[in-house]
């Protein structure tokens, strides 16, 4: 047996064939590689990020850029917000669930570096910000603890550092009093540390109204660093080695960070802590380096970084365009890199960095996003709007994409004409109501096929349509559908016989109301026009003659007419 | 938009009914159907926005609709309607009519009863696009051009108008209890009496100019007479079935195809009309001549043209519709949902609350409609 394949718009169909003819069906499979578009929670991702990206394309290119940021900002938040939403939805399906915390991880550090862009200074504190949101469990294991009969003797009390580790002076204190409480002798000691965490200078944080410059902060800083020191030499919290541990931290004691590596669980908490307590007005251009040796710090050495580390090392590199591609490889869908690269493109953070195949990163990036949602059944709605925001080839894929939509009822049809109309695609829209009006035509929906002909201004089948309804009346000697043909209206116009019919038509009612004159020169004009096909000519005169027999008909010149007509042509 | 939220729901909505609520009580409605479209698998579901007259309006969460049940639906839903209290009726892609009857104590949908072909070519199976119910008689219409008529409880059909017209049928309403009038896609609207025999129309009604394909069509809740209709070119019509065969007033409403259009049931000096353009708008009419209090969202100025001047001179707030200006009234469009959307299939109203379903594969519900 062989296998034979051919490749689909977003499948494969893989078949089983044998080289010698002989019986038996074989079998089709279908194998689709993006999975993703088919569940029915991502599917909100994709609805609810479509309708971001379309208000996104829409922000007018004129305003000033320092009115632009907040915007993109707030939108980069609006996306994060939506992958959240899935998340919490997803919460039993494992696999995806982590897909999604990385995803937003890394979209949260682009959005502060790249898209906020904060600089030295606060950029420690919106990385803080960012730590503490994809560390969430240290609120619930602190909850755990205070909730318990006796929170100082419980076991997981020390867990506090993880407050400090973040950051959370406040929270650390709340929780040290407890154990302050049941020491009595040493309070003095707890005091000493608390009186510290309290000082703690946090840039622009402890002078509301007043900005701060960098140089005061700094000098703030060192001083507050120097006076933890001197506790430190001073033995002060030689007693309690948690506590000198929490005082080591504040100096910034790598080897003590290192020992509670359980606690702050990844590379990147370790640098954020690093620089919070070493290097509170690193810039952005020094990131790279901590980050680096961070991670080497960290990590075994023997362990191969995965993924998501190599990301966001990327990330604090500030090379943009290698987070783009590390992610297009780790990822499955064209999700995340199409969205993220188009934000960024609009805040002009991405050099145009042209394809050799000439359409440039972002462009390309949604191209091959939308066309995986164009294979979907049901997304390809969706998809129409990314093609439209792809100045170059958006429009050809568009042509090339929406012809292969099936078309099961009028309505879809409609739908799809509408889209093609939008954007004058004029061949479109006569194929496709070309389509509709042959299914309506095969099942002898005569009024159905002309009003699709309409639609398209298809002058040719229109024809067409005529010539069955004359036929049929030739054939049965009676006209059907009659609804359709006295109520054409200015449809009449679109064809020669469609005018034809209508006249034809109204020649009869004309000749059954007994209206004889009138009837008489509505068949002359019908004949001298020239409208009539061929095949009709002998109607015609036929009909003609009882005409002739009625008085109220001027016989002679009606005659004379006719045979004019009948000699000349 | 005070009081909208949208809920994502992974499937393209076609068509979403509120659950009747019994004249007598005041209650505002809690439960509404909705059908898909353009799935693999189509269903129809049931939802309930929770409690009413709880005044909470800063818990954003509090009138998000729960799903309570849903059911497999074969082909796409392109008409739904209530029977009553617990029967749905359905039209189906595949010309199939269904009822499905949700049973309150489970919360579970089943197949009550259905008519499988009920619409078909001579060689394969048609669209039934329109159903309307007068409890229990049941009409459909078809892209086959047929009106079917059934009754609830009774296998088999009740009558058939076959070749009842040569294009296909898009949307049906009732009249009165005998009357239904049918529109199709070349825009003409014509009145069936049910008690005359035979295949053919009491009345054929459309518009002289071109003929625009029709594809909602609205009676208005007191005066028999009065249907304002929607099609291809968006443009809101006003038709006065009595009076000749013209409508009585032409509004630009869409700037493309308008898929329902709903007279409000009690109060019907406001209509509300939902397009493929992605806009659902509520018009509104008032006999007061002072300048307009502003309902927040977009306003917009409507272009009317009276085509003819209505007989009789009365002053109601009828004529406020049929004239379609502001000499004799007040006429005034509002948006309703937030721009940049894709299209609104379907929308309905009932009392203060309003829901609608998107090709955005979201629903819309406003618990506090301004009437």
């Amino acid at each position: 047996k062989h296998l034979g394949f051919v490749w689909g718009p977003g499948d494969i169909l893989v078949y089983e064939t044998i080289y010698k003819a002989s019986g038996g069906c074989p079998f089709v499979h279908e194998v689709r590689k993006d999975e993703d578009i088919y569940s029915p929670i991502l599917r909100k991702l994709f609805n609810e990020s479509h309708h971001i990206f379309v208000g996104l394309q829409r922000i007018r290119e004129d305003l000033p850029s320092k009115n632009k940021k907040p915007q993109f900002v707030s939108i980069s938040k609006n996306y994060r917000s939506v992958i959240r939403a899935c998340m919490e939805e997803l919460q039993q399906v494992a696999g995806i669930v982590s897909i999604l915390l990385a995803v937003e991880l890394i979209w949260n550090l682009c959005e502060v570096l790249f898209i906020d862009a904060a600089p030295a200074g606060s950029l420690v504190l919106h990385l803080l910000d960012w730590v503490r949101l994809h560390k969430a469990d240290v609120d619930e294991k602190a909850r755990e603890v205070l909730a318990s009969e006796s929170p100082a003797e419980h076991q997981a009390y020390w867990d506090v550092i993880s407050y400090v580790l973040q950051g959370r002076m406040d929270e650390a204190r709340q929780v040290l009093v407890k154990q302050a409480a049941l020491q009595p002798a040493a309070r003095v000691m707890f005091k000493l540390l608390d009186n510290l965490l309290m000082k703690m200078p946090i840039f622009n944080v402890h002078s509301p109204g007043e900005t701060q410059t960098l140089t005061e902060f700094d000098v703030k800083w060192r001083h507050w660093r120097e006076e933890v020191d001197h506790c430190l030499q001073d033995q002060s919290f030689a007693s309690n080695r948690h506590l000198e541990d929490i005082c080591k931290i504040l100096v910034g004691d790598e080897d003590v960070l290192l020992e509670y590596k359980e606690l702050l669980s990844t590379w990147y908490h370790f640098l954020v802590t690093r620089l919070l307590f070493s290097h509170p007005t690193v810039k952005p251009t020094e990131l790279h380096y901590y980050a680096q040796s961070s991670m080497h710090m960290f990590l075994d050495t023997r362990s191969v970084p995965e993924p998501l580390d190599s990301i966001l090392l990327a990330a604090f590199e500030f090379d943009i365009h290698q987070v783009i591609k590390d992610c297009s490889i780790a990822l499955n869908n064209w999700w995340f890199v199409g969205h993220l690269t188009d934000l960024l493109d609009h805040c002009k953070l991405l050099q145009s960095h042209n394809l050799h195949f000439g359409s440039n990163l972002r462009e390309f990036l949604l191209l091959e996003y939308a066309s995986g949602l164009f294979t979907h059944h049901s997304l390809w709605q969706l998809a129409v709007d990314y093609f439209d925001h792809c100045p170059e080839f958006g429009r050809v894929y568009l042509e090339l994409q929406i012809e292969r939509v099936p078309l099961d009822t009028e309505r879809k049809a409609l739908k799809v004409i509408r889209i093609c109309e939008q954007r004058q695609m004029t061949e479109q829209v006569r194929s496709i109501c070309k389509i509709m009006a042959k299914k309506a035509l095969r099942n002898n929906r005569l009024g159905s096929a002309l009003s699709w002909s309409i639609r398209a201004k298809d002058a040719a089948f229109a024809t067409l349509i005529s010539e069955r309804f004359l036929q049929d009346y030739c054939a049965k000697g009676t006209f059907s559908d009659l609804d359709l043909i006295d109520n054409l209206g200015p449809a009449m116009l679109l064809s020669d016989r469609l005018t034809f019919l209508g006249k034809y038509r109204e020649f009869h009612r004309l000749y059954g109301e007994k209206r004889f004159s009138d009837a008489a020169k509505l068949l002359l004009s019908l004949m001298t026009a020239k409208i009539a096909p061929h095949s009709f000519w002998m109607t015609l005169l036929t009909d003609a003659l009882p005409l002739l027999e009625q008085k109220e008909v001027n016989w002679p010149t009606t005659l004379t007419s006719i045979l004019n007509f009948f000699l000349l042509t | 938009m005070d009081g909208i939220n949208a809920k994502y729901v992974s499937k393209k909505i076609s068509k979403t009914r509120w659950r009747p609520v019994s004249s007598s009580s005041l209650q505002q409605p809690d439960i509404f159907a909705t059908g898909s479209w353009d799935n693999e698998d189509n269903s129809i579901s049931i939802w309930s926005i929770g409690e009413n007259g709880v005044s909470s309006m800063d818990d954003e969460f509090e009138g998000d609709p729960q799903l309570l049940c849903e059911y497999k639906h074969n082909g796409d839903v392109l008409d739904l309607q209530f029977l009553d209290q617990d029967r749905i009726v359905t039209a189906s892609s595949t010309g199939a009519v269904t009822i499905f009857r949700h049973h309150h104590n489970s919360q579970t949908l089943s197949v009550s009863q259905l008519w499988e072909r009920a619409h078909h070519y001579p060689c394969n199976n048609a669209p039934c696009t329109g159903v309307v119910c007068n409890s229990p008689e049941i009409v459909t219409v078809g892209e086959d051009g047929r009106i079917m008529l059934f009754r609830a409880d009774q296998e088999g059909v009740l009558r058939t108008i076959e070749m009842a017209d040569s294009s296909a049928i898009h949307a049906v309403t009732f009249l009165r209890t005998t009357e239904i009038l049918t529109v199709n896609s070349i825009g003409q609207l014509k009145l069936w009496d049910f008690r005359q025999p035979g295949n053919e129309p009491s009345q054929i009604l459309s518009l002289t100019g071109d003929r625009v394909p029709l594809h909602c069509v609205d009676r208005h809740p007191n005066q028999q007479h009065i249907v304002a209709t929607g099609g291809q070119d968006g443009m809101l019509c006003i038709w006065d079935v009595r009076q000749g065969n013209m409508p009585i007033s032409l509004m630009e409403a869409h700037t493309s195809e308008m898929w329902e259009v709903h007279f409000h049931p009690s109060n019907p000096g406001h209509l509300f009309s939902c397009s493929e353009d992605g806009s659902l708008l509520h018009w509104e009419t008032s006999s007061n001549t002072d300048t307009p209090s502003l309902q927040g969202g977009r306003n917009t100025s409507i272009i009317s043209r009276s085509a003819i001047a209505p007989a009789g001179g009365n002053q109601s707030l009828i004529n406020a519709w049929l004239t379609g200006d502001s000499s004799k009234g007040h006429l005034e469009t509002t948006h309703m949902l937030p721009s940049q959307m894709l299209s609104v299939n379907s929308l309905d109203v009932l009392g203060q609350c309003l829901v609608c379903g998107t090709d955005g594969e979201a629903i819309y519900v406003n618990r506090y409609v301004p009437i």
